[in-house]
């Protein structure tokens, strides 16, 4: 990558400084603007009858009583809606043979998870819509439902879509080397386990919601919007509305939250959409937390069958598995729910030099509520086997974990290369991130400590992850398999008549810090205090077109275009200067909001000199000379489908084998994720992560019945981590900058979600070994540790 | 379901009249009938603490109390605690740690915050988790609300 690779060692540059984020303030006094603070003239309120079982025939809805209830303005039922909204279909060409069936908003004949809508009821206020809703008489046939993912496919399984004949959505086999051979090899010690990854989901603590107006006389539909892809928004509400896309906006302020949960298509969303439309008026639905629990996508839900090989010297000779995963009754749109079965066959055991790679996934369909891209998608699962796989082989030879992977991890001078499952490496530094950790962990000391308290009857453990992460995704992720899903993003800087700078980008803040590094980079690359650079994002009618913030890409690909419009201005600024001052160009830069001496950093004019000359007073200036004091770039990645970063994580916990508890007393990430422009946030979007890392591995499950009942539907039934019960967390990088950018800069935000799990369960398998005993199943909660113990 | 009735309260210094539903609970009132977004709604059940205010002194639940029980009541929002200054040296540790990422908690974890260091407490990092494991955050971890809670403390001490 070519380009201005003097940024960095610029005196004003702000790339790789501690800034605190401008947004802090307003979020601190209690002037955010989240979705459900919007209150607009005439504004109606949506909620829902949902279908209170898993798998019912929709046989008659009554609504005549709810019509007319107090407050109310308009009740749509499925058959109703589906008028006037197109259904939808979760599949992506380049996962061949994924199928789901047509979706809509609000189910028409036949409900398949518990929460799908039924009705929606529009009135005057939230609760006289919820009021109403009660006096809805639906005349429901129970369906026998389809829930346990294991026995989906079975021959005596309900069939979910009749039409497709079975319950497989979708299935890949990887086959690399010769894995029967390799496994069969004499001095080869074989470890299988039975992995099981409980559902999971978000817990957004804001729900999720929108306020969509409809205005008939220039037929503009607006979306306010709690997500991460105002982009995708806009060309889905587009098609399944029939509104024309330039007619869509779309507007994301501040979102409470996201994580992957918000990026998807919901029919209670689209639904409140159409309302608007239809009643020409603005239409806010705001999900309760009940709503969220049985109706935001789950993720996870895995059952891994897997074995490793290692040779007596520690050398893996292979890894073979076959991925079940249940993802509700469709595929999500537009998404689908086959990527995260897709990234476990693409990343497990990615960090270490394998031959022999074997690998079969199946995702299947079933009566719960849909499944579909969380933080860190397939890495917890695929990071969890091989790294629980090596450790579980580690002991099984007597091998110390760290120098197994010592003898196994790809060598930081060996990229470009590929994993055994094809995917592009390049730029990464695993063993120097394994030997940074165990110094910052103070290895040996831990392993004499664990001795000596096992002496006690105090039972320690430490578990590891070297670990990949898919960030920067290129065109490869979504749009070549005909998703309506950017994958470049965009960037406009602009000097306004004050000498300050207007930036704009296509990806969006939901917490991480997006707007501040977008002011840092512009600030510093282009040359004013980062005080007078202000920041719009998340507004379709106003930003460059891109993705948006997911897949950890805002920063590698949002952040590398507006370092390119960033200095495109400044060139154009030079240029403009360079005729004012009677000057070389090459002898002028940017610095601190003015024009200076390059050689000696003098002052030669202000910018807000400049721009004044400019726009007030053009009559000064050659008649030949266009200034534009505004400039764009766009940024994709080439060359590859996605930006790797690596890391290494351990994790450090106590089990009290009276209790089953696990208490975490310590965890240290290494994290390379390139270039750090602001080491300050990316440490907090580690440690954030890292915590939700540690809610999957022994908290959090969404908790079905035998019927498909979500058992757990409030926060105080599903446990997230709390503050009491947190380690501290140590943070250290290696910084490897992308070649595949000016900046450098991969992605960081969903590594700790990605590897603590894995970490986590080997630390308490570490600490259970002593008992000759161990677990394989997430979350691990103290009942599950007990039964492993034998004690209950 | 209709029942109302008018209450009157002193919401960060401004006395408020207003007829309303009796079911109504008193974060919905500040947020919709007040205008006071900065208090938010998480779980509405009293567990994630994003809805904590400050009624006559006391930490509450805003989700857990009737608009109607705050008839006479003196109620302070994360709005007042700025307007104020009361909570100008927690929004400087908040931001100097970068103790927030969405900022959907912080309105309800200042709230405790201020609650933690304007009653005496000390500077103990597993004293200020324990205190503040009432307020939910799904972005940060925790660590550095901690630390930021922890400077106040520190900082009040020393001054």
């Amino acid at each position: 990558m070519t380009g201005p690779a003097t940024i960095f060692d610029k005196p004003n540059t702000y790339i790789g400084q501690p800034t605190p984020r401008a947004d802090a303030a307003r979020l601190l006094q209690g002037r955010g603007r989240f979705v459900d603070d919007l209150q607009l003239p005439r504004m109606v309120h949506a909620a829902f009858f949902r279908s209170p079982h898993a798998h019912a025939r929709i046989l008659s809805i009554d609504t005549t009583a709810a019509r007319a209830a107090p407050g109310v303005v308009a009740v749509y039922t499925g058959a109703e809606l589906a008028e006037h909204v197109t259904p939808y279909v979760g599949v992506l060409t380049h996962l061949a043979g994924l199928r789901s069936a047509p979706q809509h908003p609000i189910a028409i004949d036949v409900a398949r998870w518990q929460g799908e809508p039924l009705v929606m009821v529009i009135a005057q206020t939230r609760a006289q819509a919820e009021d109403a809703c009660e006096l809805i008489e639906a005349d429901l046939e129970e369906l026998p439902p389809a829930v346990d993912a294991e026995t989906a496919l079975t021959a005596d399984a309900p069939v979910i879509h009749a039409d497709f004949g079975s319950n497989l959505a979708w299935e890949r086999k990887v086959d690399v080397g010769h894995i029967d051979n390799a496994f069969a090899a004499p001095d080869v010690t074989i470890v299988e386990r039975e992995f099981r990854f409980g559902r999971h989901t978000g817990v957004t603590l804001e729900s999720r919601g929108t306020v969509c107006d409809f205005d008939p006389s220039e037929q503009t539909l607006t979306m306010h919007y709690s997500g991460q892809a105002p982009h995708m928004m806009q060309v889905i509400l587009s098609r399944h509305i029939g509104v024309a896309e330039e007619n869509v906006r779309v507007i994301s302020n501040d979102v409470g939250g996201s994580f992957g949960i918000k990026i998807h298509t919901y029919g209670d969303e689209i639904a409140a959409a159409a309302a608007a439309k239809l009643l020409k008026r603005p239409v806010k639905f705001i999900a309760d937390r009940m709503e969220s629990f049985m109706t935001d996508i789950h993720a996870r839900d895995h059952v891994v069958k897997a074995r490793m090989g290692i040779s007596a010297e520690g050398s893996i000779v292979g890894i073979d598995f076959h991925d079940l995963t249940g993802v509700g009754p469709y595929s999500m749109y537009p998404r689908t729910s086959a990527i995260e079965c897709n990234q476990v066959l693409n990343l497990t055991g990615a960090p270490y030099a394998l031959e022999n790679y074997r690998a079969h996934g199946q995702v299947v369909f079933q009566n719960k509520n849909m499944m579909c891209q969380y933080r860190a998608v397939g890495h917890p699962i695929a990071m969890a086997v091989a790294d629980g796989l090596l450790e579980d082989a580690a002991r099984a030879i007597g091998k110390d974990p760290v120098e197994v992977r010592r003898r196994n991890l790809m060598r930081d001078d060996s990229y470009p290369r590929a994993s055994a499952s094809g995917m592009k490496l390049d730029d990464l530094s695993h063993q120097k991130a394994l030997e940074k950790l165990v110094e910052i962990m103070d290895y040996d000391a831990l392993r004499a400590d664990q001795i000596k308290m096992r002496e006690k009857g105090i039972y320690r453990g430490i578990g590891f992850v070297s670990m990949v992460e898919v960030t920067n995704p290129s065109p490869m992720f979504y749009g070549v398999g005909g998703a309506h899903i950017a994958s470049m993003d965009g960037a406009t800087v602009r000097l306004d008549a004050a000498g300050a700078l207007h930036v704009s980008s296509s990806i969006t803040e939901q917490g991480q810090g997006t707007n501040a590094i977008l002011g840092q980079i512009a600030a510093g690359v282009f040359g004013v205090p980062i005080e007078r650079v202000k920041v719009t994002t998340g507004d379709t009618a106003t930003v460059p077109y891109g993705g948006g913030t997911w897949a950890s890409r805002g920063a590698g690909i949002g952040g590398e275009a507006m370092l390119q419009a960033a200095h495109a201005l400044k060139t154009q600024v030079l240029d403009v200067a360079g005729v004012m001052l009677q000057s070389p160009v090459a002898a002028l830069d940017i610095r601190n909001g003015a024009v200076v001496d390059a050689e000696t950093g003098a002052e030669r004019i202000t910018l807000d000199a400049l721009a004044r000359t400019v726009y007030y007073r053009g009559n000064e200036l050659p008649s030949d000379l266009k200034p534009e004091l505004i400039a764009t770039r766009h940024y994709r990645v080439t060359d590859f489908p996605f930006v790797f970063t690596n890391g290494a994580m351990a994790a450090h916990v106590e089990v009290d084998t009276e209790t089953g508890f696990v208490k975490v007393l310590h965890f240290w990430a290494v994290e390379d994720c390139g270039r750090v422009i602001n080491p300050m946030l990316v440490d907090e979007q580690v440690r954030g992560g890292v915590v939700q890392g540690i809610g999957g591995a022994l908290y959090e499950e969404c908790l079905y019945s035998p019927e498909g009942q979500l058992l757990n539907t409030t926060m105080a039934d599903y446990i997230v981590p709390m503050a009491s019960e947190m380690p501290e967390i140590t943070v250290a990088h290696i910084e490897t900058p992308t070649k595949t950018s000016v900046l450098g800069a991969k992605g960081a935000g969903e590594a700790g979600t990605g590897g603590a799990p894995a970490a986590l369960l080997n630390a308490v398998n570490d600490a259970l070994s002593p008992m000759d005993t161990s677990i394989w199943q997430m979350p691990m909660t103290p009942e599950r540790i007990l039964k492993a113990l034998g004690k209950v | 379901m209709s029942k109302t009735k008018d209450i009157s309260l002193t919401v960060n210094g401004e006395v408020l009249t207003a007829n309303v539903p009796v079911r109504m609970n008193l974060v919905d009132f500040l947020r919709h009938e007040a205008g006071l977004t900065g208090s938010h709604v998480g779980c509405e059940h009293g567990v994630c603490g994003a809805c904590t205010i400050e009624v006559n002194s006391d930490t509450v639940r805003g989700c857990l109390m009737l608009a109607v029980q705050a008839d006479g009541a003196t109620v302070t929002t994360i709005e007042g605690l700025a307007d104020s200054g009361r909570s100008a040296a927690l929004i400087a540790a908040f931001t100097r740690r970068n103790a927030l990422q969405c900022g959907f908690c912080t309105p309800g974890m200042l709230a405790s915050a201020i609650a933690y260091v304007e009653g005496g407490g000390i500077a103990d990092k597993q004293a200020i988790r324990d205190h503040i494991s009432g307020n939910y955050c799904r972005c940060t971890g925790y660590q550095s609300v901690v630390d930021a809670i922890h400077d106040v403390v520190t900082e009040g001490a020393s001054a």
